[in-house]
C-alpha cells in the first residue's frame, strides 16, 4: 500500500515539474531553440518580452524550429543545471536571459562546444557564446529628462533590483538626463533585491510616495509600481513592456524591450550556418529599444522628448557624453568625450548627482 | 506620513498573518502542510478571475477561499486517507499549485484588477493615527484580526479546540477515546487551505490588484516559518507577521532617506529571526513540550 502511494506522489511531482518546465516533445530534423527565463512569461515585463521574442521565432520560421522554455530559474547554481538540461536534450541554440546566468552559461558552453549560446546583458563571451543586450540607458536618459520637466517637487523615486552594471547604468543615465534639465533634481533609490515580487515592488513604490517623490521609475519586472502610482495620483514610467493599461492617467511613457527581430535573425543564422560569436548591443537606432507613446505630459515636454529621441536615434547624441564627474567628484569624462562600451558594460560607480550610497 | 507608513505595514503583514493562522491550526492537528505557497497562489488566481468575470471583488474573496480549500483537500486525501509522506506531498502541492495557477490564469495576465475598497467604520476611523489603521481597512484585514481572536478562543477555550490539540499531541490516545482523528485532521487541513486561499485573494485583490504568475513570491514559505517563530501560539503570530511586515517597510524607508543599511541582510531578516527562535525554543525543553504538537508530521494509521 505504502509503496504505491509513494509512487503516486512521485508521479504527481513529476507531472508538476513537467507543467512548470513545459518542455515540448522532440523532433529530430528541427532546430531546437531553448530559453531560460528568470521569471514567469506572465510577468508582463522583462520575461514577457523575451517570451514574445520566442513566439516571434516560431511565427517567422514555422516548422523549421521548435522552441522550449524553462521559467522561474534562479540565478546561480540552479541555472547551470537548467541550461545543461537544455543542452543535453538536443537544443542547438540556447538563450539565457538574465545577467546572473553569465558564468553558468559559460560553464555549460565549455561542455557543449557544438551548441550555440546567447547570453543577455552579460560581458563574457566564448567561441560558442554570444552576448546581446539593449542600450536601455538611451531610454533611461530620456525618462530622466521627462521626469525633470514633469516633476513638481523635483524628486523622483527609482525602484532598483540588484547592484549590477545594467542597473547602475540605468540610474546614472536617468540622473544625467534629469540634471540636463534641472541641475538640482534629486533621485531617491530603493533596492528591493529581487527582479520580480509584485508585493515588494508595491511596498517600495508606496515608501517612495510617502517619502515625497512625485514620479516613480523602476528596474524591476512587474506592473505593481504603476498601480501604486495610479492609486496615489502621481506619475510613473513603465518598464520592459507598455504598461498603459495599468495607469491610463499615470504612465508618462515606457521603455519597451524589442527582442523579436534579434531572435529571428540569430535563429536564421544558426539555420544557414552563418552564426558567429559576437557582441550585440543595440539601441533605439537598431529598433531594440522602443519607446511607448508619450502620454499624460505637457506638450512642451513631449516636443523636447521627441527631439532628444531623434538625436539619440540618429547617433548624433550619446547620453554618456562629457563632462561627467563620478560621485566622489573625480573626473570621468572630459568635455566632449564619449564613454566607451567597455566601461559602460562594466559600470560600477555612480556619477555625480546620484543621491544614494553606492551599494557594496 | 507615519499613518501612511503604518498602513503599508498592515498591507505587508496581512497575507502572512492569515496564511500563518491557517497553517497553525493544521499543525496543531499534527499535520505539516508545506503546500501553503501552492494553496495561496491558487487563491490568488481564482480570486482574481472571479472578480474580473463578475466585477465584484467580494465574489473574488469567496472564490479564493474555495480554491485554497479545495486544493488543500488533495493534500488531505493523499496524506490522511492514503497516508502518504506529508513533507513530500506538501512540496508537490506547492509545485503543482504554482504551475497550475500559471496555466489557468494565462489569459488574465496584463489586466488591471478590481481593488477591494476599504470599509471605514464611522467615528472610530476618525481617531488620529490608529483610527484609519484599525477601523479604516478592507474586509480581509478585519477578518485577519477576527481570525487571531477566534483561533485563540477556539484552541484554548472550547472543547473542540481541546480535541484538535489532543489529536495533534497524541492521535492514538484520541483515537482510543473515540475521536475520529482523520475527520479532525481533514477539517484542520481544509481550514488551513481556506486561510491560504484568503491570503492569496488579499494579494491579488488588495496588495497588488493584478494577476501575474508566481506573484506570491515566497510568502507561503514565510508564513510557514512564522508558525515556528510563533511557537504555535496565535497571539505570537500577529506579533511575528507585523514584525516581518514592519522590517520590510522600515528597510525601504531607511534606504529612501539615505541611511545605509545592507539591504541584502534586511531581506534575509525574517529567515534569520526564525532560525534564532528555533534555536532558542529547542534549547528550552519545557517550552517545546508545552506548545509543539507532539505528533507533528507523523502519519496516523488506526489499528484495525
Amino acid at each position: 500500500m505504502k509503496r504505491r502511494i509513494f509512487m503516486l506522489g512521485a508521479a504527481a511531482l513529476t507531472a508538476a515539474m513537467g507543467l512548470a518546465a513545459s518542455v515540448t516533445a522532440q523532433a529530430e530534423d528541427k532546430l531546437k531553440v531553448g530559453f531560460v527565463y528568470i521569471g514567469p512569461p506572465g510577468d508582463f515585463g522583462w520575461t514577457y518580452q523575451h517570451d514574445q521574442g520566442r513566439k516571434a521565432i516560431e511565427e517567422a520560421l514555422g516548422d523549421k524550429v521548435e522552441t522550449t522554455f524553462l521559467e522561474n530559474v534562479p540565478e546561480g547554481g540552479d541555472s547551470e543545471r537548467a541550461i545543461e538540461r537544455l543542452a543535453r536534450s538536443g537544443h542547438g541554440l540556447i538563450f539565457t536571459t538574465s545577467f546572473g546566468y553569465m558564468d553558468p552559461t559559460l560553464k555549460v558552453a565549455k561542455k557543449f562546444p557544438k551548441v550555440k549560446f546567447e547570453h543577455a546583458t552579460g560581458y563574457k563571451r566564448a567561441d560558442n557564446v554570444t552576448t546581446y543586450s539593449s542600450r536601455f540607458y538611451e531610454g533611461r536618459y530620456l525618462l530622466g529628462q521627462i521626469a525633470a520637466r514633469e516633476s513638481k517637487k523635483g524628486v523622483a523615486g527609482y525602484i532598483a533590483s540588484f547592484p549590477i552594471p545594467e542597473v547602475i547604468r540605468g540610474i546614472n543615465a536617468f540622473v544625467l538626463g534629469a540634471q540636463s534639465v534641472n541641475p538640482d533634481f534629486k533621485l531617491k533609490v530603493v533596492w528591493v533585491n529581487t527582479w520580480f515580487d509584485p508585493g515588494k515592488e508595491a511596498d517600495a513604490a508606496k515608501t517612495l510616495v510617502d517619502q515625497g517623490v512625485d514620479i516613480i521609475t523602476q528596474h524591476t519586472d512587474s506592473t505593481a509600481a504603476m498601480q501604486v502610482a495610479a492609486e496615489r495620483g502621481i506619475k510613473a514610467f513603465g518598464q520592459a513592456s507598455d504598461m498603459i493599461e495599468f495607469g491610463k492617467e499615470t504612465q508618462l511613457t515606457s521603455i519597451i524591450d524589442n527582442w523579436d527581430d534579434y531572435y529571428i535573425a540569430r535563429t536564421k543564422a544558426v539555420l544557414d550556418g552563418s552564426w558567429k560569436s559576437e557582441e550585440t548591443w543595440g539601441g533605439m537606432a537598431d529598433e531594440m529599444v522602443h519607446i511607448a507613446p508619450f502620454t499624460n505630459m505637457a506638450d512642451e515636454t513631449k516636443a523636447e522628448a521627441e527631439k532628444t529621441m531623434a538625436a539619440i536615434k540618429s547617433k548624433e547624441f550619446h547620453p554618456f557624453t562629457g563632462p561627467i564627474m563620478k560621485q566622489d567628484g573625480s573626473v570621468w569624462l572630459k568635455e566632449g568625450e564619449v564613454a566607451d562600451d567597455g566601461t559602460l558594460l562594466g559600470m560600477n560607480f555612480y556619477v555625480k548627482g546620484v543621491d544614494d550610497k553606492f551599494p557594496q | 506620513m507615519i499613518e501612511n507608513i503604518l498602513l503599508t505595514v498592515v498591507t505587508a503583514a496581512t497575507p502572512f498573518l492569515i496564511a500563518a493562522i491557517g497553517e497553525l491550526i493544521v499543525e496543531r492537528s499534527g499535520v505539516l502542510n508545506l503546500g501553503v505557497e501552492g494553496m495561496m497562489i491558487m487563491g490568488a488566481v481564482f480570486a482574481f478571475m472571479a472578480a474580473q468575470v463578475t466585477g465584484n471583488p467580494y465574489v473574488g474573496i469567496i472564490a479564493g477561499i474555495i480554491a485554497g480549500g479545495a486544493f488543500s483537500l488533495i493534500f488531505g486525501f493523499l496524506t490522511i486517507t492514503m497516508v502518504s509522506n506529508q513533507v513530500a506531498t506538501g512540496l508537490a502541492l506547492t509545485i503543482l499549485g504554482l504551475g497550475f495557477a500559471g496555466m489557468v490564469g494565462e489569459s488574465f495576465v496584463g489586466l488591471p484588477g478590481i481593488k477591494l475598497e476599504a470599509i471605514s467604520i464611522p467615528f472610530l476611523s476618525d481617531i488620529p493615527v490608529i483610527g484609519r489603521l484599525l477601523f479604516g481597512q478592507d474586509v480581509i484585514v478585519y477578518i485577519s484580526f477576527a481570525l487571531v481572536v477566534g483561533t485563540l478562543w477556539f484552541l484554548f477555550k472550547t472543547h473542540a479546540g481541546l480535541t484538535l490539540r489532543s489529536v495533534g499531541d497524541n492521535p492514538s490516545a484520541a483515537h482510543a477515546l473515540g475521536i475520529s482523528v482523520s475527520k479532525v485532521r481533514y477539517l484542520a487541513v481544509l481550514f488551513g487551505g481556506s486561510c491560504a486561499g484568503l491570503a492569496g485573494a488579499y494579494l491579488s485583490l488588495v496588495y497588488v490588484p493584478q494577476w501575474t504568475e508566481g506573484m506570491t513570491a515566497g510568502r507561503g514559505w514565510i508564513a510557514l516559518a512564522l508558525v515556528v517563530f510563533a511557537s504555535w501560539r496565535p497571539e505570537r503570530i500577529i506579533l511575528g507577521a507585523y514584525l516581518f511586515g514592519a522590517v520590510t517597510i522600515a528597510q525601504f524607508h531607511a534606504q529612501a532617506v539615505g541611511i545605509s543599511v545592507p539591504s541584502q541582510l534586511l531581506s534575509a531578516l525574517p529567515y534569520i529571526a526564525t532560525i534564532v527562535v528555533l534555536i532558542l525554543i529547542s534549547r528550552n525543553r519545557r517550552l517545546t513540550l508545552i506548545n509543539t504538537p507532539a505528533s507533528l508530521g507523523k502519519q496516523f494509521v488506526p489499528d484495525r
